[in-house]
């Protein structure tokens, strides 16, 4: 393959090979797409616990007197209201209020040292875009310094107790624990992409195959299973999660996208922030929302909405069969006044118009 | 991994295969897509009657991940579908190379044969 020499690998790609995966390019990454069956491995999260290899995130750390200064201005949410070992789920914003990628930011110590998760896909375009806006912090490209894993579902923060030797179980949501694992330095989060309990765990790469390794074979009595990234998608549409490319991009509004909780205009200023705003106070053009398809079809990111008197009303940006129902799901962005829970349009399935129904969302409930 | 490629049978690029007796061609899907589609859970078959073009696509294959189509290996006209994979196409990754048959199709010339693969080839693509 052309590709095997530029395509980057994480540290725990010999493990995936090991375990049989099914390996693709992802954002230039090589990673498991899934290991057992796609079905099977979301029932796993749902039911008992998952693990993930989420390696390809990138990380940013920001040090230094002038770090908060500088995540204010550079992220929506307030960096001020965390405390050491706190983290939040924050926005990148471009100077027209769309978005440059979405993150979490995690508080190591207040005010001048954080560390920022990106998505893979935006690592690079995200560290230029912090350097050229810095406002004086001292900005690092930790990407390749850690791996990372994800332990998710009903019974991962019982494996966590089990293998890190701390009560994860007993950690508010968003909180953070550093602590050293077999001699590597190791970030601990309870944050997650899957609706599930449970964690993230950054460690020096170097340490990353042992953990991975350890988390397996002690989480045989939980049932513990390797999560492929085809299952990681239908577990985060089924929560309705945002995904970069997807629900996402630079030219989101996270108010339409119904990520504004994640924006504090009072609080402070931030990039981008009047054009935001302006959106807003215009009144929305479009939300996103989920839907059910009320005839045979499955949604499709890119398909057309439209009404039933045949105006294009919107788009869907993600769409699948979910396992977890055993029903299509989708989530699109549709003009504001037809976003009511309850209102019926039509998706545009390779030509056929299908009905569908706006829905709650998550599209399931605990 | 092994997958059953039989001799009598013709296949296309595209991982359909295409068992020929006289001018009707039966088409499915073959082990090898069925592995790689994972679970499917809808497909969409064309109307009986209608007409279908070699390399063209006539329907579509859903797994929980994407939605494939599927390519016509002959020219023809559509004379029967098999309609229990609207209502079960977990056929499809059981028994693909004979309950999970999409469509049978009158062929207008068997000169098109000739475009496709035979066996050997087709392992050959699948191997590599």
């Amino acid at each position: 393959m052309d590709t095997a020499a530029t395509i980057k690998k994480t540290p725990l790609a010999e493990e995936h090979v090991k375990l049989g995966a099914r390996m693709v390019d992802f954002a230039g990454w090589w990673m498991p797409v899934q290991y057992k069956g796609l079905r099977e491995e979301h029932d796993n999260v749902r039911n008992k616990v998952g693990l993930f290899d989420v390696s390809h995130m990138g990380e940013i750390r920001f040090r230094g007197p002038k770090a908060l200064e500088t995540l204010q201005w550079l992220t929506t949410n307030d960096v001020s209201k965390l405390n050491e070992n706190e983290a939040h789920y924050s926005l990148l914003p471009n100077e027209c209020g769309g978005l440059v990628d979405d993150i979490i930011v995690y508080c190591l110590k207040k005010n001048e040292d954080y560390l920022v998760c990106v998505n893979a896909s935006n690592a690079d375009k995200d560290f230029a875009w912090m350097v050229k806006n810095n406002k004086g912090a001292d900005i690092t490209n930790e990407s390749a310094y850690w791996g990372q894993i994800a332990i998710q579902g009903p019974k991962a923060l019982a494996l966590c107790d089990k293998v890190f030797g701390f009560k994860a179980s007993e950690m508010k949501s968003f909180a953070v624990h550093r602590f050293d694992y077999q001699g590597h330095k190791a970030i601990f989060a309870t944050t997650g992409y899957t609706g599930e309990r449970g964690g993230e765990v950054f460690i020096e790469a170097p340490g990353a195959a042992g953990l991975w390794r350890d988390l397996l074979a002690q989480g045989h009595e939980f049932g513990v299973q390797p999560i492929g990234l085809g299952a990681r998608d239908t577990l985060r549409t089924e929560y309705k999660m945002s995904l970069y490319g997807h629900e996402i991009d630079d030219t989101t509004n996270p108010y339409e996208a119904k990520l504004g909780w994640a924006v504090k205009p009072t609080a402070k200023d931030f990039i981008g922030k009047i054009p935001m705003l302006k959106v807003k106070e215009d009144g929305l053009k479009k939300e996103l929302i989920g839907f059910k398809m009320l005839d045979k079809g499955i949604p499709r990111q890119g398909y057309s909405l439209f009404s039933f008197d045949n105006k294009e009303i919107g788009k869907v940006t993600s769409g699948t069969h979910s396992p977890t129902l055993d029903e299509p799901i989708g989530i699109a962005y549709i003009s504001s006044e037809l976003a009511a829970e309850g209102t019926e349009f039509a998706v545009d399935i390779r030509g056929r118009k299908v009905k569908a129904k706006v829905c709650k969302t998550p599209f399931i409930t605990k | 991994m092994a997958f059953h490629i039989p001799e009598e049978l013709y296949y296309t690029k595209e991982h359909e295969w295409a068992q020929v007796d006289e001018n009707i061609v039966t088409v499915g899907i073959t082990e090898f897509a069925q592995e790689q589609l994972g679970e499917i859970v809808y497909v969409e078959l064309p109307e009986e009657g209608q007409k279908v073009t070699q390399g063209q696509t006539f329907g579509v294959v859903e797994s929980v991940k994407a939605a494939s189509d599927l390519y016509s290996p002959v020219s023809g006209t559509v004379i029967e579908i098999n309609a229990g994979l609207n209502d079960d196409p977990s056929v499809l990754n059981d028994d693909p190379m004979n309950e999970g048959w999409f469509i049978r199709i009158e062929m207008d010339t068997e000169k098109e044969l000739a475009n496709l693969m035979r066996a050997p080839d087709y392992k050959k693509l699948v191997q590599a």
